[in-house]
């Protein structure tokens, strides 16, 4: 029930908007059906699934607003959460940047829904989880990870015609698998619309891997290093980074893309000549909704082009203030990159350290965007184009922007946290402190 | 899709647009509607058809959870109110042991078929999972304590205070900014109300009311003509207590260099110091990095405690439960069954406290119907507890749980959660002041800042609010651009004195973020200030 169809979707809105007395209306509904099984100590520690479906409505007059939302879908709830949004419009402070509702707007039909996925049941994720326990238990490593799974449907209307629905599905994995004496780690993690490309054998067998190749760390000293960044741990430092690329903050005088005296680094060469950042919805192999939260249409955006920045989102209240088209902020983003593999890019190293992943980055200074975090499960050392031993974790004190100025090589991007992203060669990146943490 | 989309996506009101960290369910209602209160009689009638569908299925133990969440969230920008949010997240989760497994379910059709339908749906969950379980749960006995109830202690229901008046504040606290030289300023106030329900089969009816509340403001000074921008954050502490909190008498402010609060928070009074300090920083020096003796004030301090003590103590970190995610723990078994494992030099003292006044965890029974209560995790330097829960607790031996269960909503299933973790104040007499006297190379820092751990939390990186240098025995001027890099074992070893009591204050996370799902928790950390030798700072200043 929690799942509606577009036709189910816009026969409550219509109904819900018929109510509406206000200046101007925006209704909102979604829901999700999904479950998950998290394991640990080669045993499942906890399961559930959960079904929830709310409508929310924003009214306004003049720049007034008012919200309330409701779980139930009978006639008087949707008429008593309309007239409840109304009145809480009527005492609400005028709201200075208030924008006028969008019009009806043509959205590209999203690639985001598979009906495999949307049929997992509590059966197929014990299934899949015994996969990955069968991998640890039969090396006699230990596994804790977590399954999870949803539909979810989001729809919009509003008063001056605007309609928008996007159902979508996702299936996440991701285990670290541990040797007994606990000297070794390795970890995995990947997401997918469609159920039928996930492979958690496969996965499960990586992770495994890493837990045996990683046992008995050496420790070298801190210092500055070449590094080999798999895809997921240049995801992990990169995506803070991507949330800068704000028009208002950036004008304010509050962000890395601001310009000492004023104004924005828009147009300006921030990064590598080989870094190029964009965002598109309709990636097939990272698809999102082809609409934002107040109905805009999403379309392919070039955040960078050869180091330099070539795009800030702007919101629809900045846009107008700066005279210019609104922007949205990109979701699926991709780092272009070439044909090499993660092996080609270790194969061409004299000296450098590979890292699997890093782990609870924090930002040091935001204007510089300086982060600090550490490697986990599974970073080496690498030696005439081989991966010589394992080492001991380090802590990091880097900036996302320094790092892409200082781009070797980027290889085959991957679908990986929030993006498609390429494994990368980077010279000079700072290990700052050793960690015993395994 | 990614939550994080999901919630974008939903957020289609202001209000919505800015709710950090609430449950993506919270629906936003009339503030008026969060006074009512649902009967405990039909409660106890609702929880009693999930104990029995779940027990005619087949389960051998069930617990049922009734919750109604209830946030509002005033948030203001410059001269601007930014969102006006009241949320209420209702329903039921249904928890059950059925062939040795734990499973659950939940939903937020609470009718008595829907309630009837999740307890089957949460057994078949169990028995699916059973086919590829291990070792049968073990769970630790617990008495019924038949129908009792608890109640947060507070002044002023911080729901009854009308949202014109926080609005009015809020923004006279981004005026008074605005006038002493802030370029910007957010100011923002959360209150929340717990209202749980727990049953179990154990025989407990346990009806609490849990309130917390949590004031800040985050002020930002630019200098054009250098490129530079320095932000302050309050010096407020996120606390478990009702709208009193805001209504801060003399004895709750702590003098120095800057004024901090115990007890109660002046935030008018707040705003003009940090918008002060905030302008110091942009001509502060840079610091020279090296090796420092550290005097860390307890709203610096309750964060350091938190990530190197709060969580290496956590049981089920320490074997293996949360090895996928936050990590694990270098407090291994074996440290604790030493029983001379020096986690810390002899004038540390750690507590794990789920009754103390004021503070974020205070709750009269946990999650899994278990009393709550305090004890020692650290004892004169010496690794001598864990915080468990029921299915974890035999693993130490313990007979009983030490109550640390907690869900962050009915749709979440309760896993462990840490206590209050508080550094007990020194016996002997001594001030901050007198503190300082005896220091020759030092940093004095106050307010949290940037913090990064390992998952196994042996080596750390703090940054703080404020840092004073010390050079004998005096306070010579602000520093720039540090932060601090040990080993907890060996940062808790150097820390050589602890302020007495009469500095003793609470700071606290929120938000603190575990599990998958991940789930929020709210928890305080006490201490007076501590000073630890020789550690190791670095400088934080980059060119791009």
């Amino acid at each position: 029930m929690a799942i509606l169809s577009k036709e189910e979707a816009q026969a409550i809105l219509k109904k819900v908007m018929s109510y509406s007395k206000a200046d101007a209306c925006e209704v909102s509904l979604n829901g999700s059906d999904g479950g998950n099984i998290r394991y640990a100590r080669n045993a499942v520690s906890t399961a559930g699934q959960i079904s929830v479906m709310s409508l929310s409505v924003n009214s306004t007059f003049g720049k007034k607003t008012g919200s309330a939302s409701i779980n139930e879908f009978d006639d008087a709830s949707l008429k008593k959460v309309v007239s409840r949004a109304e009145e809480l419009a009527q005492l609400a402070p005028e709201n200075p940047e208030y924008m006028p509702l969008l019009g009806p707007q043509t959205f590209q039909e999203s690639a985001t829904y598979n009906a495999n996925t949307a049929a997992m049941t509590p059966d197929t994720r014990a299934e899949m989880v015994g996969k990955s326990l069968g991998v640890a238990k039969a090396a006699n490593l230990d596994a804790a990870g977590f399954l999870e799974n949803s539909t979810r449907f989001n729809s919009v209307m509003n008063s001056k015609g605007l309609f928008a629905y996007n159902k979508s599905t996702n299936v996440s994995f991701s285990v670290t698998i541990r040797n007994k004496e606990g000297t070794g780690s390795g970890y995995v993690e990947q997401d997918f619309n469609d159920l039928n490309k996930m492979d958690v054998l496969a996965l499960s067998k990586i992770a495994a891997g890493k837990a045996t190749g990683s046992a008995g760390a050496k420790a070298i000293e801190p210092g500055k290093y070449t590094v080999i960044l798999e895809p997921l741990a240049a995801s992990d430092i990169l995506s803070n980074m991507f949330r800068g690329f704000d028009a208002r903050s950036a004008d304010e005088g509050r962000s890395f893309m601001s310009k000492k005296g004023g104004g924005t680094r828009l147009g300006e060469q921030l990064f590598s000549e080989n870094v190029n950042i964009y965002s598109d919805p309709m990636n097939p192999e990272l698809p999102s909704a082809t609409w934002n939260g107040d109905g805009q249409s999403l379309k392919r955006t070039q955040w960078v082009e050869k180091g330099v920045v070539k795009n800030l989102s702007y919101s629809r209240f900045w846009a107008a203030k700066k005279g210019v088209e609104p922007l949205s902020g990109g979701r699926s983003m991709v780092i272009e990159g070439g044909t090499q593999s993660l092996q080609d890019l270790i194969k061409s190293t004299e000296k450098g350290i590979l890292v699997t992943r890093f782990w609870y980055i924090r930002s040091v200074d935001p204007q510089t965007l300086l982060l600090t975090g550490l490697t986990r499960d599974g970073t080496f050392y690498i030696e005439n184009g081989e991966i010589k031993f394992p080492i001991k974790n380090f802590r990091f004190n880097e900036s996302p922007i320094i790092m892409l100025n200082n781009v070797e090589a980027l290889g085959k991007p991957v679908r990986t946290g929030s993006g498609m992203i390429p494994p990368m060669k980077i010279k000079d990146f700072t290990f700052s402190s050793l960690s015993d943490a395994i | 899709m990614k939550r994080k989309d999901f919630l974008f996506l939903s957020g289609i009101g202001a209000g919505a647009m800015v709710l950090p960290d609430f449950s993506a369910f919270a629906t936003p209602i009339d503030p008026l509607q969060a006074l009512d209160k649902i009967d405990v009689k039909i409660k106890k009638e609702l929880a009693d058809i999930a104990l029995n569908a779940a027990r005619a299925k087949g389960a051998t133990y069930t617990d049922v959870r009734i919750g109604r969440y209830l946030n509002q969230f005033v948030s203001t920008r410059d001269k601007r109110v930014q969102g006006v949010a009241n949320t209420e997240s209702f329903g039921v989760g249904i928890r059950v042991i059925a062939n040795g497994c734990w499973g659950f379910a939940a939903t937020n059709n609470v009718t008595k078929e829907s309630i009837a339908k999740t307890a089957q749906e949460a057994v078949a969950v169990a028995k699916a999972n059973a086919k590829i379980q291990g070792e049968a749960v073990q769970l630790a006995p617990q008495k019924g304590f038949g129908e009792v109830a608890w109640q947060t202690p507070i002044e002023i229901n911080a729901f009854e205070v009308p949202i014109k008046e926080k609005v009015d504040l809020l923004l006279n606290v981004n005026d008074i900014a605005m006038q002493n030289g802030a370029s910007f300023v957010n100011a923002a106030l959360f209150a929340v109300n717990e209202q749980k329900y727990f049953a179990s089969t154990d025989g407990s009816y346990i009806d609490q009311d849990i309130h917390r509340i949590y004031p800040s403001f985050g002020v930002t000074v630019i200098d054009r003509a250098s490129g530079k921008f320095k932000t302050q954050a309050s010096l407020s502490s996120p606390m478990g207590m009702g709208y009193e909190y805001m209504n801060a008498r003399p004895e709750d402010k702590v003098s120095g260099v800057v004024t901090r609060y115990k007890g109660r928070y002046d935030i008018l009074e707040d705003i003009k110091n940090a918008t002060r300090v905030a302008k110091e920083k942009i001509t502060a020096k840079t610091v020279e990095p090296g090796k420092y003796d550290l005097v860390l004030d307890p709203s610096h301090l309750w964060l350091t405690i938190h990530e190197s003590v709060g969580h290496p103590t956590e049981l089920d970190r320490v074997l293996g439960y949360e090895a996928n995610y936050a990590g694990t723990s270098f407090l291994t078994l074996d440290k604790w069954q030493s029983k001379n494992f020096k986690f810390g030099s002899d004038h540390v003292n750690i507590i794990a406290d789920k009754t103390q006044k004021g503070s974020l965890g205070a709750v009269g029974y946990d999650d899994e119907g278990v009393k709550c209560g305090k004890w020692n995790l650290i004892k004169d330097g010496v690794l001598v507890n864990y915080q468990t829960i029921r299915d974890q607790a035999h693993i130490i031996g313990l007979k009983e749980s030490q109550g640390c269960c907690y869900a962050q909503s009915w749709n979440d299933v309760q896993f462990q959660r840490m206590p209050n973790v508080s550094l007990e104040s020194g016996k002997a007499k001594l001030s901050v002041d007198d503190m300082i006297k005896n220091v020759e190379k030092g940093i004095y820092i106050i307010g949290d800042g940037s913090y990064s751990i390992d998952q196994q939390r042996y080596n750390f990186q703090f940054g703080g609010q404020l840092y004073y240098e010390i050079k004998n025995g005096q306070i010579v001027g602000m520093l720039n651009d540090v932060a601090y890099q040990s080993n907890t074992q060996e940062f808790w070893n150097s820390c050589s004195a602890v302020c007495d009591e009469s500095d003793y204050r609470l700071g606290g996370s929120f938000n603190d973020g575990k599990g998958q799902p991940g789930q929020s928790s709210a928890v305080s950390h006490g201490s007076s200030t501590a000073r630890f030798n020789g550690v190791n700072v670095i400088n934080t200043a980059r060119k791009i």
